[in-house]
């Protein structure tokens, strides 16, 4: 499918359990850096199409791909080269 | 050892595990409420979801979004499934899927889309269709807390048949303090209705939302199209975009 339709997408919050299989946190709230457009926001706020291989993750701001994850029969490929900084809390 | 509210592992990688069905009921003539059995099950917030996922026997699987209808009652686990046209996983789903048959599971998770009940700012919760289902797992939890805090449920339906817990947030409007619940009627609205059916509106979440200068956590829940309009129409009646959190359940149909 396309991702011409603005109505074909999700939003970042689909990403908790996908995510969550690499990492003991949940990085949806986490605060992403658009290496695009510069903006911050959480990635629960991302656009996410998954009709393309895999899931791509793209900024709400300038619609640039901040991230992209493919999962296989036995490892997972996460690109993050749209996103410069990924600001996690982790209190105490 | 007593169960934790915390939302799901402490230090385990995020792993599937098999719930069975319980029971279930139709919610409406296309939708309905499973409630399975996860042995295990950690303990979620309102507003959080799992991922489903069917495997056939030649090995295919695929796997789908489900937001958490209730609060956690120790290993049971309540899901609405609006079931699409040609929809593949919510057919199997609110139709074939039957009591004791195993599915895979994995959460709870999303740490963006929930409220904890000690937040003591007023809540806006817009719902569209089965985006009422994140929404319920709020004011369900609410009631359960005791808590007071200001409540409001837009709710925009196709016609009176298309409603979700209609008879729950029926008494809710009544039984729990501080909940206000009104519905809009997108095709057909019950006689008499003042409202005529039609999409909603900024000008609807003005009249019954809250006010933009009350701050409140705007959540919003529905397929896409209906997150755009109303996300937009929070935005422009003056709601900080920091306060509206949403959720886009996927295409329009
Ligand atoms: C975080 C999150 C929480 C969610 N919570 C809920 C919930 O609580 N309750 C709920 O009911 N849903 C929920 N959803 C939506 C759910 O995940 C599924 O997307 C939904 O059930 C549809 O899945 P499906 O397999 O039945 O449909 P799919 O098979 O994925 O198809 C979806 C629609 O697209 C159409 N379609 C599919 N393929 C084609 C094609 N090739 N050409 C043309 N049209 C096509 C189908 O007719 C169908 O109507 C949630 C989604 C997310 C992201
Ligand atoms: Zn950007």
């Amino acid at each position: 499918m396309s991702e011409d339709f603005t109505d074909d997408y999700e939003d970042g919050n689909a990403l908790a359990g996908p995510l969550g299989e690499l990492f003991a946190v949940d990085v949806t709230t986490a605060i992403g850096r658009c290496a695009g457009c510069g903006r911050s926001g959480r990635v629960a706020e991302l656009r996410v199409y998954s009709h393309a291989p895999g899931l791509v993750a793209r900024c709400p701001g300038c619609d640039r791909v901040m991230m992209r994850l493919v999962r296989g029969p036995d490892a997972a490929w996460l690109d993050l080269r749209g996103t410069v900084s990924l600001r996690v809390a982790l209190p105490g | 050892m007593a169960r934790t509210a915390l939302p799901g592992r402490l230090s385990t990688r995020l792993t599937w595990r098999v719930a069975t069905l319980a029971e279930f009921h139709d919610e409406t003539a296309t939708a309905r409420t499973l409630r399975l059995d996860v042995p295990g099950w950690p303990g979620h917030l309102p507003g959080q979801h799992v991922d489903v996922r069917l495997t056939d026997e030649d090995g295919y699987s695929t796997q789908r979004s489900y937001s958490l209808a209730a609060p956690a009652d120790g290993d049971r686990i309540e899901l609405t499934v609006q079931r699409l046209p040609d929809g593949e996983v919510s057919g199997y789903l609110a139709d074939t899927y039957a009591v004791g048959d195993p599915i895979e599971i994995r959460g709870p998770v999303g740490g963006w889309f929930v409220w904890r009940p000690p937040d003591p700012a007023p809540v806006l919760l817009v719902a569209g269709g089965s985006g009422i289902v994140p929404l319920m797992a709020m004011i369900r939890s609410r009631r359960q807390a005791g808590s007071r805090v200001p409540f409001r449920l837009v709710y925009s339906v196709r016609t009176p048949a298309d409603q979700f817990y209609a008879a729950e947030l029926r008494r809710s409007a009544r039984a729990d303090g501080g909940l206000d619940v009104a519905v809009v009627y997108t095709r057909s609205a019950p006689d008499g209705w003042a409202r005529p059916a039609g999409r909603i509106t900024a000008a609807d979440l003005e009249a019954l939302g809250w006010p933009a200068s009350f701050e409140p956590t705007c959540y919003v829940c529905g397929p896409t199209g209906f997150v755009e309009a109303a996300a937009g129409a929070l935005v422009d009646l003056g709601h900080d975009p920091r306060r509206i959190r949403t959720e886009r359940f996927g295409p329009s149909t």
